[in-house]
């Protein structure tokens, strides 16, 4: 009864207050997902970060609103035969703020700052394809070393180690963002504070106090300032995701970047299409360790993948937020033409593969009578204990008995880093270019950091190496379909689910487009009374 | 009284020592550090990291080093918020913390003192009850509860005040009433109780002999003895208000220092989670003196000499 006077209620406040909260027609009040750790794009880690610094600084190439690449500073590329050489040629209209020209050597200036192991960059290591970049990393090599030249002022020329196809693709990560020199020379780590940052894109930064708002105003300096149709964006931080949802319906934000899944139904039910759940670039998976006695056996492996059911994890659990995944790639992703092989047994009913799953346990000699315990690891969250829960009791039918050990996500994370001892392990991965290679990586056997399985294939390390070297992008993804082909078979993770954005958009904000980064730079964005 | 005080804020100093250390090392103890996140670190640059904050030196001397910085007033580099030091994130959020609460420990000891002494007035009778309902409801009913709810009502469906927010008075008024409330049920229920053994008490009882106007005796001579349990229980209440408004600043979205004592904690944080530690040392230990003063003023039998 509450519950209904109350839906309805909201709905009138909801038309009533319009966008009272807004101060003007042209300040697009902009929910982010929590507050910036640094404005510093080569200290960046984060999504929440990403959304500000592309608004800022406009980068080589920039995505488009349906997140396309496109032409950014850099109006055109060519790349040499080889695959090794990219050479930019900058438009002449680039500006900073400052009414400083962007030029070549501010670029150079940048790539070299973030390699330099004192910036302390956390993302330094997806720009490592620039010849020597890793070295200089490592402090073993001096910054001039790096394959970067300014030709003149509007040329720049990269040299990469070796071919990399998705090159371009990297740098429109807000890494490849370029810094203005003399503001980093004159006020060292404070050139992002407010009054200092000098920056190149559609905004500049007017204002930063953490955790309240941060709030950036048009550049009019921007070559493409014409076209920007809003004067002011305030990023809004929001560490709790209901909070978000109460300010959008009561007007105070156009946009909320995230979603408790327990409110979509609802949500969806009251405000139709300004809920909006798109596919990203993202895979739910659990690791296994294939150094554990029971788990090295492949066919246990696939018994274990077989027996969940996932729709029933992203209908149920997730509430339609995910989506079952049959593949680790995810679907949808660039450079990788016609998608990820198929696995048979995702073609048959969830009662058939059980039965299969059964079936092949128990000529391991596993049963429901003759049990084996494994232990399944995860970092603390609602959801992960309800999906936890979910896989525990689908495969206890089969024997498979499941004990939870369950650290905050800090000791999760470091205990799976140090290659501590575990059987199955929650993770999850975000892409960062749109790319195969971005997700197939992770279980190279020389892969500390992420192959948490310790998944060690000769075969499918060959492949990645021919995929790493191979130029023609239709042969490159054939030979990238084989390695991801190995890898449902050996499955050293059992992808679960593939992650979906969901944002919450006021009708009166046009011009944002669904797209599988989840980008929506401001300057594409406009707002209506 | 003056070199009273001056005595108790120098002892405070090897309490605060102590404090420190023990949180330095217990910190240190947990599994885990600041750089381990959903996404593992390449190894060259965990390494270049833990060299920018020097968490490659020996942990005695890291140890050291903090010292030295916080006697200079310097907590460090936050290991998460890079483009500040923790003095200076403290510095943004604890006088909106503390506005906060000061507001809500206002609130909830007039309030507190006025219901709590009209329940006593009127033992037994329906007010009394009325007033003991709404304290244990208020007691009961946890802040994540009453926060989003005063949000829904006033923000959502009525549309009076803002959902969220910090900088105008008016985005103050929902989060001092969430906070206040299990403070004023506190000491609603502290000066009941204390208010119905004053009236009983000779002092009052004579007052009343000598013809004294009932609203005098009450005020004068009953609810000065009455409060002085509530002024005990402001030291803890003042620390409860700065920590407990965790929830609080996270349901209106607030820029104060309560979210920190949790999310330092979760990102190992280690600098910003001394820093917490310490203003809270400071904190509780600047209150119990003053708690201690104004019994000095209130209480005639108390004397510091």
């Amino acid at each position: 009864m509450f519950h209904r006077t109350m839906k309805s209620a909201l709905l009138s406040a909801t038309i009533v207050a319009g966008m009272a909260g807004a101060a003007s027609a042209a300040t697009y009040m902009r929910g982010n997902d929590g507050n910036p750790e640094t404005l510093d794009q080569h200290k960046t880690s984060t999504v929440a970060e990403a959304n500000i610094l592309r608004d800022l600084y406009e980068g080589l190439v920039v995505y488009t609103p349906s997140a396309e690449v496109a032409p950014g500073v850099a109006e055109e590329w060519e790349v040499s035969d080889d695959g090794l050489t990219y050479t930019f040629k900058l438009r002449e209209d680039a500006m900073w703020s400052n009414g400083d020209p962007v030029t070549a050597q501010d670029f150079v200036y940048s790539l070299q700052r973030i390699m330099k192991p004192e910036t302390g960059a956390k993302y330094a290591n997806i720009l490592y394809p620039i010849e020597n970049a890793e070295a200089v990393n490592k402090g073993e090599a001096e910054p001039e070393s790096m394959g970067v030249t300014a030709v003149d002022d509007k040329t720049l020329e990269i040299k990469l180690g070796q071919p990399t196809p998705f090159f371009i693709e990297l740098l429109t990560h807000q890494t490849g963002l370029p810094v203005h020199p003399a503001s980093v020379e004159e006020h060292g780590a404070d050139f992002v504070q407010p009054g200092k940052m000098v920056s190149n894109g559609a905004f500049v930064l007017d204002a930063n106090i953490l955790n309240d708002k941060i709030v950036l105003k048009k550049n009019e300096n921007f070559h493409g300032a014409d076209d920007v149709a809003l004067d002011m964006v305030n990023y809004l931080p929001f560490e709790d995701r209901a909070t978000c949802v109460r300010a959008w319906e009561a007007g105070e934000v156009h946009s909320c970047s995230d979603l408790p899944a327990e409110d979509i139904a609802r949500l969806k039910d009251e405000h139709g299409d300004a809920v909006r759940v798109a596919p990203y670039l993202g895979t739910y998976y659990y690791a296994l360790n294939h150094e554990d006695e029971f788990l090295a056996d492949p066919e246990v492996r696939q018994a274990l993948s077989m027996a969940i059911d996932r729709v029933f994890l992203a209908e149920e659990i997730f509430q339609g937020t995910m989506v079952p995944a049959e593949s680790f790639v995810p679907p949808g992703i660039g450079n990788y033409s016609g998608g990820s092989p198929e696995i048979e047994y995702f073609g048959m009913s969830m009662l058939d593969r059980e039965d299969k799953a059964a079936e092949i346990l128990e000529a391991k000699g596993v049963s429901p009578d003759s049990p084996v315990t494994i232990e399944l690891m995860y970092n603390t969250s609602e959801n992960h204990k309800n999906a936890a829960t979910a896989i525990a009791d689908m495969w206890s039918n089969l024997g498979v008995n499941v004990e939870f050990n369950v650290r905050d996500a800090s000791a999760h994370y470091a205990h799976l880093r140090d290659r501590g001892d575990f059987d199955v392990a929650r993770a999850g991965w975000i892409g960062d270019y749109s790319d195969p290679q971005n997700f197939l990586f992770m279980v190279e056997s020389d892969n500390d950091g992420f192959n948490y399985a310790r998944y060690d294939n000769a075969e499918y390390d060959q492949l990645m190496d021919e995929a790493a070297a191979e130029t023609d992008l239709e042969k490159r993804s054939e030979i990238l379909k084989k390695a991801e082909a190995l890898f449902m078979r050996d499955l050293p993770f059992i992808p679960l689910l593939y992650y979906s954005s969901r944002s919450l958009v006021s009708p009166n904000l046009s011009g944002w487009e669904d797209n599988i980064q989840n980008v929506h730079a401001s300057r594409y964005l406009s707002l209506s009374e | 009284m003056l070199s009273y005080a001056l005595r108790r804020l120098l002892s405070a100093i090897p309490t605060l020592f102590i404090i420190v250390t023990a949180a330095f090392f217990m910190m240190r103890i947990a599994p885990g550090g600041p750089f381990d996140q959903e996404r593992t670190l390449e190894a060259t640059v965990m390494a270049n990291l833990n060299a920018t904050f020097g968490l490659d030196k020996p942990l005695w001397q890291q140890y050291a080093i903090y010292l030295g910085n916080l006697f200079q007033g310097d907590m460090g580099p936050s290991f998460i918020y890079r483009d500040k030091r923790v003095h200076e994130i403290l510095a943004e959020g604890l006088p909106i913390s503390m506005q906060l609460g000061a507001t809500a420990l206002v609130l909830a000891l007039v309030l507190g003192c006025l219901l709590g002494s009209m329940a006593a007035l009127r033992q037994n009778t329906r007010t009394d009850f009325g007033v003991i309902a709404v304290a244990t409801f208020g007691i009961t009913v946890p802040n994540f509860v009453v926060a989003p709810v005063l949000s829904l009502v006033f923000a959502v469906m009525l549309s009076w005040l803002p959902a969220q927010g910090w900088g105008n008075w008016n985005q103050m008024l929902l989060p001092v009433i969430a906070l206040a409330l299990p403070q004023v049920a506190v000491v609603t229920r502290l000066i009941r109780g204390s208010m119905i053994e004053a009236l009983r008490s000779d002092h009052v009882r004579t007052a009343r002999a000598y013809g004294l106007p009932a609203r005098m005796v009450v005020v004068k001579h009953a609810l000065r003895a009455a409060i002085l349990p509530a002024i005990s229980y402001l030291g803890p209440a003042a620390a409860a208000l700065l920590t407990g408004s965790i929830v609080v600043e996270q349901v209106f979205n607030l820029p104060g220092i309560g979210r920190y004592f949790v999310q330092g904690a979760l990102n190992r944080d280690y600098t910003l989670v001394m820093g917490t530690v310490v203003i809270v040392a400071i904190f509780v230990v600047v209150f119990n003196l003053i708690v201690d003063l104004l019994y000095a003023v209130l209480d005639p039998r108390v004397r510091y000499d």
